[in-house]
C-alpha cells in the first residue's frame, strides 16, 4: 500500500475542500471497497478523507413524501428502516442480497453506489486493463467473459457494475445529491454511472472532489409493488450474475406504469426502458412480459462465455413481473424461503 | 503518516502509534497481541477477522485503524464473563463456565474442526443475534415488514453466510447457533427446533 495522509472530515464542505484541493485525494466511506483496492494496488490515494462520520446518517421523509437517504447511512440500517421495508421492498431486498452481514454494517449508501467493478483483471495489477490503466488494453475481451457485460459495452471495456442497491434505486426513480467545490447539484441516478465508451476509467460523471450527500426516492405509486431478484452462483454471499429490479403500477390487470432495471449486465446499472415501453398500457400477462424482455434484449451482445446471461435475464425478468402481479407481490417465487431453484433460473 | 490511536479492546483502553496504512486486524494481532481475530483472506471475503466494533460485527481486515480512534472493539477473546471486560456482550448470568453462551454452544456442539474460522464465527454470531433481536430482516425473511424475526435454519444460514469455514464444519456450526440463540421472553423465541442434523 502506498503511504497516505488521513483526515476525518467534520462537515461536508470540509471534505469537499480537502479532496478537491489535492489531485491524489479520495473520500473514504465504510472502506470495504477502497481499502481492498489500496491493498491490491488498484487505488493509491495520497490523502484519505474519511467521510463516514459526517452528519449524513439520516433517513427522512420529505414534505413531498419522498425518502431522503443520507450518504453515510449503513446498508444494514437502510435495509432495516421501517419506511424502506414497507414502501420500497425492491430496495430492501436488494440491500439484503448484497455482500454479508459484516460488510453491510460497514458499507455506506454513497460507497455502495461508487463501488468499482469486480472484473478479475481490473483487480489484478499484473494484467492489462483500460479501466485501471487507460490505453493498456482490455484483458477480458478474448479472455474470461463469464461475468462480463451483454449490454452497452465497448471495444475498450466489457465490465459490469456490481451493486445490487443501485439497481433497485434505479427502478425507484432515485436522484443523487452532490456537493462539489462549486456548489450543489442533483442528478437522476440514471445519469450518474457512465457506459464505458472510450473512457472506461471513468465509472461516473462525478468530478474530482464531488461528494455524494444523499439519495432521494420520490413517492411513486409503483414503489410498493416492487421487488428485486438476484441470480448468482451461491444462494448467499456472491455477486449477481444477473439481477432484476422491477416495479408495477397495476390498474385492473393493466399496467399503468412500470420500472425495470437490470444488474450484472452492463457497465452501469441498466434501466430497461424498452421493456418499460412494452409494459406501459399493456395487459399484465405472460405474453406481455415475454415481449418486454425480448424488446430489451434485442440490443444484447454477448461475448462467448456470458451468452447464458441473455436467456437468464429473459427468464428472470418474466418471473419477476409475473410475481409482481400476484396477491403478495413481494413474495414472488416458489422456494423463496430457503434453497431451491425455480424452473426459469437455470 | 504515523498516528496515535486510542481505543478500547476487550474492555481495556489501549493506545498505539501506527502507520496510517495499518488495518485494525494487523493492529490487534501485531501491535496489541490480541490474536483471536484471524487473517484468512485479508480482502473481506472470509469473515475470519470478524470483531464487534461499537457492538456491530464488522471485518477488521477492511477497517483502517486510524478510523477506529475512540471505538469499542470486542474480539472473541473478550466475550464472556471470564474476561470480566466487555459490558456490551458478556454473558450476564455468568453461568457458562466463564464463556459466552455462543462460545459454550460451539464447544457443546463441536462447531469447529481446525478452529481457525471459529473466533470470527463466534463474533459474527453474537452480532447476528443482536441484529435479529432488533428486528432486522434478512434476504430470506418472507415478510419484510414483520419485525418479529424467527431464526429458523434458513435465517441462520443466510445471516451467517459471511463466515466461511474451510473445514466445512457448517453442520455443527448450525447446531451450535440453534442452541445458542437467545430465548427472549417477549414471545419472540423461535419455534422449538430439533437439536440435530442440518
Ligand atoms: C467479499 C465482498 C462481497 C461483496 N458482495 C457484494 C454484493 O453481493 N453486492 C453488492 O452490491 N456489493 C457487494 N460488495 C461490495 C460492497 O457493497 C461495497 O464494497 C460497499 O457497498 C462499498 O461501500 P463503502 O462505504 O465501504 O465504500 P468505500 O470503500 O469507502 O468507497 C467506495 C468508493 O466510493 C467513494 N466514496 C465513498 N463515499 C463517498 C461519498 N460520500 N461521496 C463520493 N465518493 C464517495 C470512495 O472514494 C471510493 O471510491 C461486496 C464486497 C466484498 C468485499
Ligand atoms: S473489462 Fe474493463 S475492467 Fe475488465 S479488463 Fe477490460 S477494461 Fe479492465
Ligand atoms: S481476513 Fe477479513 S474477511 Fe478474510
Ligand atoms: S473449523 Fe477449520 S476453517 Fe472452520
Amino acid at each position: 500500500m502506498i503511504p497516505f495522509d488521513y483526515q476525518r472530515a467534520a462537515a461536508p464542505a470540509d471534505a469537499v475542500a480537502a479532496v478537491a484541493g489535492r489531485p491524489g485525494a479520495a473520500f473514504l466511506g465504510g472502506g470495504t471497497n477502497l481499502v481492498d483496492h489500496m491493498k491490491l494496488g488498484v487505488a493509491g490515494p495520497d490523502l484519505v478523507v474519511d467521510v463516514s462520520e459526517l452528519p449524513l446518517n439520516h433517513v427522512l421523509e420529505t414534505d413531498t413524501g419522498a425518502l431522503r437517504i443520507g450518504a453515510t447511512v449503513r446498508n444494514s440500517d437502510l435495509a432495516a428502516h421501517p419506511l424502506v421495508r414497507r414502501r420500497y421492498p425492491a430496495l430492501c431486498r436488494a440491500l439484503l442480497s448484497g455482500a454479508s452481514g459484516q460488510l453491510r454494517n460497514a458499507a455506506t449508501t454513497a460507497g455502495n453506489l461508487l463501488q468499482r467493478t469486480r472484473c478479475p483483471y481490473f483487480q489484478d495489477t499484473s494484467t492489462p486493463c483500460n479501466k485501471r490503466e487507460p490505453g493498456t488494453g482490455c484483458s477480458a475481451i478474448g479472455g474470461h467473459t463469464r461475468e462480463q457485460a451483454i449490454l452497452g459495452a465497448s471495444a475498450h471495456c466489457i465490465a459490469v457494475h456490481p451493486s445490487d442497491m443501485a439497481v433497485a434505486m434505479l427502478a425507484l426513480d432515485a436522484s443523487v445529491g452532490v456537493l462539489g467545490p462549486y456548489g450543489e447539484r442533483t442528478l437522476p441516478l440514471d445519469a450518474l454511472h457512465r457506459l464505458p465508451g472510450d473512457a472506461p476509467e471513468q465509472d461516473t460523471v462525478l468530478r474530482h472532489g464531488e461528494l455524494i450527500t444523499d439519495v432521494e426516492l420520490p413517492a411513486r405509486r409503483f414503489a410498493a409493488r416492487s421487488t428485486y431478484r438476484k441470480v448468482r452462483d451461491r444462494a448467499s454471499y456472491a455477486f449477481a450474475l444477473v439481477s432484476v429490479a422491477a416495479a408495477l403500477d397495476l390498474d385492473d390487470g393493466v399496467v399503468r406504469d412500470a420500472r425495470v432495471a437490470l444488474g450484472g449486465v452492463a457497465h452501469a446499472p441498466w434501466r430497461a426502458t424498452r421493456a418499460e415501453e412494452v409494459l406501459r398500457g399493456a395487459v399484465a400477462s405472460e405474453g406481455t412480459f415475454r415481449q418486454a424482455a425480448d424488446a430489451e434484449l434485442t440490443a444484447a451482445r454477448p461475448y462467448g462465455g456470458n451468452a447464458y446471461k441473455v436467456p437468464m435475464v429473459r427468464n428472470t425478468l418474466v418471473a419477476v413481473l409475473r410475481g409482481l402481479t400476484a396477491e403478495r407481490p413481494d413474495r414472488p417465487y416458489p422456494g423463496w424461503h430457503g434453497p431451491g431453484l425455480e424452473e426459469e433460473s437455470g | 503518516m504515523n498516528v496515535r490511536i486510542t481505543l478500547r479492546v476487550d474492555g481495556e483502553e489501549r493506545s498505539t502509534t501506527v502507520d496510517s496504512r495499518t488495518t485494525l486486524l494487523d493492529a490487534l494481532r501485531e501491535h496489541l497481541s490480541v490474536t483471536s481475530p484471524k487473517k484468512g483472506c485479508d480482502h473481506g471475503q472470509c469473515g475470519a477477522c470478524t470483531v464487534l466494533i461499537d457492538g456491530r460485527r464488522m471485518l477488521s481486515c477492511l477497517k483502517l485503524l486510524v478510523g477506529c480512534d475512540g471505538s469499542d472493539v470486542v474480539t472473541a477473546n473478550g466475550l464472556g464473563a471470564a474476561s470480566g471486560k466487555s459490558e456490551a456482550v458478556r454473558d450476564p448470568a455468568g453461568e457458562l463456565g466463564g464463556l459466552h453462551a455462543v462460545q459454550r454452544a460451539f464447544l457443546d456442539h463441536d462447531g469447529f474442526q481446525c478452529g481457525y474460522c471459529t473466533p470470527g464465527q463466534i463474533c459474527s454470531a453474537v452480532g447476528m443475534f443482536e441484529e435479529a433481536a432488533a428486528g432486522q430482516p434478512s434476504h430470506v425473511t418472507t415478510d419484510l415488514a414483520d419485525e418479529r424475526i424467527v431464526l429458523d435454519d434458513a435465517e441462520l444460514r443466510e445471516r451467517m453466510s459471511g463466515n466461511l469455514c474451510r473445514c466445512g464444519a457448517y453442520v455443527n456450526i448450525l447446531a451450535a447457533l440453534r442452541a445458542a440463540q437467545p430465548r427472549s421472553p417477549a414471545g419472540r423465541a423461535p419455534s422449538e427446533l430439533p437439536e440435530d442434523g442440518a
